[in-house]
Formats: structure tokens, sequence, C-alpha cells
């Protein structure tokens, strides 16, 4: 862990600073594997008739809490080992389907250099720019 | 008591579900950070578990039997609600302690709050759930609140 470096990134933050965007499109074989670590067997998430023509959605859904996920990736990729997620809120507002490209992304909104404690909203947007589930991420970065 | 909530519904809030203790390891840790795409070495290598991943390891291991034909199960802290239709729900998380293989987590979920509240198009019921998850010296390691809406 290099204090001076962490200290020094920290300094550099403010409000207003984004973070870095990053694509997602999950394929019908990721989102077997994850809903297989999970033990998720709702048939929406593998069996496409059972999807549209019971639960009525234009296809195959992603799982909301792989969502939920690469919020957390998202906020994790931008603070590298410089600090941690100590809390966040989100909801999954708009449904995702297999083989849609969404994306993540954030803005930090409160600063508090003394503590190294940062707020961070963060979103994830389907193609068509809609915030599909958006969130509220509390960072605190080491060594502040 | 509310149009929609009675006594009974209202009397359920607090119930509390047995503690369920589960082992991290390294095996899992790796599964779960390949399956969301993480690109972070320690957590594809699983020297650590990334944040989340409390979720796939208190996941009900439900047995066959116990799932519906549509592969859902059912939550038994739940009580039996008047409206079925859920709607988007949130999540809030509060990360205390990192997570590591050999760790052992001890999870128990607790219905916290059931409500009503009147929306657009009709009445709806709010419910919450709360995760305490503690590590063996009984230290609270991660908080997940639940809230789901029913209309």
């Amino acid at each position: 862990m290099n204090t001076t470096a962490d200290a020094s990134r920290l300094a550099g933050i403010q409000p207003g600073d984004t973070l870095p965007e990053r694509f997602f499109t999950t394929d019908i074989i990721q989102s077997m594997l994850y809903n297989a670590v999970l033990w998720n067997a709702h048939r929406i998430h593998f069996d496409e008739p059972y999807a549209k023509n019971v639960e009525g959605y234009p296809g195959l859904v992603t799982a909301g809490p792989l969502l939920g996920d690469w919020l957390h990736q998202c906020l994790e990729e931008w603070l590298g080992e410089d600090g941690r997620i100590t809390a966040i809120e989100y909801s999954n507002r708009i449904a995702s389907y297999i083989d849609e490209t969404v994306h993540s992304g954030g803005t930090v909104t409160a600063c508090d250099h003394a503590t190294g404690e940062v707020t961070v909203d963060v979103f994830i947007k389907n193609e068509a720019g809609d915030v599909i589930t958006p969130g509220v991420a509390t960072v605190r970065f080491t060594d502040a | 008591m509310t149009a929609l909530l009675s006594e009974e519904l209202l009397s359920t809030i607090g119930r509390q579900s047995e503690p369920r203790r589960e082992i991290v390891t390294r095996r899992d840790i790796r599964k779960y950070a390949v399956a969301t795409g993480n690109r972070q070495r320690k957590y594809l290598d699983g020297d650590e578990a990334p944040p989340m991943f409390h979720v796939p390891l208190f996941w009900d291991v439900v047995e066959l039997d116990q799932l519906t034909p549509d592969g859902v199960s059912i939550d038994s802290l739940l009580p039996k609600f008047p409206l079925e239709k859920a709607m988007a729900g949130g999540l809030k998380i509060e990360y205390l302690k990192p997570v590591y293989p050999g760790d052992w987590l001890t999870a128990t979920r607790t219905l916290t709050d059931i409500y009503e509240k009147q929306g657009r198009s009709g009445a709806l019921i709010f419910y919450e759930v709360v995760m305490d998850i503690t590590n063996d010296d009984g230290e609270l390691v991660i908080r997940e609140k639940t809230t789901r809406i029913l209309r």
C-alpha cells in the first residue's frame, strides 16, 4: 500500500468527476453460468418460449443482481487499490435482456478529503439511453 | 391495520429466518468472478471475495421438489400478501469488512417492515427484509436491506 500515492489520488478527486464507462453484453452462456452460481432456476432466464409466452417478456431476462454487480465493478475499476466500497443503494427499474448491450458509469457528487469518503451516483443504461439501474454509492479512500 | 394489511399480516414483522452458516471457498469466488465478467485478478484468482459475493453464498439451495414449475422457490420468511405482482425492488448494502476464502459467515434474515402506499394506479404493498452477515467472532461483515414492491 503506497500511502503517498493514495493521498494524492484522493486530493485530485472532486464532485463532477466521471467514472470510466464500461459496456456489457451478456450472452446466454454467461447468463447460464451466473444463474447456476446463484442456484437461480427461474425460467425467464433460460426458457425463451416461457419468458415470451407466459411472462410476456420480449426475450430472456438478465438476472437483476447481475446489473447490481456491474455497478460495483464500475466503482471498483475506478477505485483500483486506492479504496473500497462501503455502501451502495440501487434499484432495478427496467429489465435487461440477453444479448442487449448496456453500459455502466457514474459521477462523483461529494468528496470529503479529510475522511476519504466519496459519494458517487452510478448507473446502468440500455441502448436507448434509459437508466435501467440507478444507484448511489459511498466509497472510502484508504490512508486519507 | 390498513385496507390491505390485516393485524395478522402485520404481526409477521420481526419474523426471523434460521441463521445459515456457510464457508467461503476460492473455487466459489472464482466461479462468481468469471460469471459476472469481473476483470480484477484478485477476484478471478479467488484471493478475495468481490462485493455481492454474499448473494450467491446465501441464495437458498432449494431441492428440486421445492421449486415451482416456473423454477422459483417460495420464500418461507414471507407471509401471504393480498397483492402478488412483484415490481422493481431496491437494495441497500453496507460493507463493513472484506471477505476472504476460508471465512465462515452466518446470515440471518429478518422481515423488518410491511407497509402500504397509494400508487398512481392503486394500492402498493412494500416489504423490507434485512440480512445481517456476521463472522465467527460475531462481527457484522455485511448488512443488506431489500425492499420489494407488490401491486
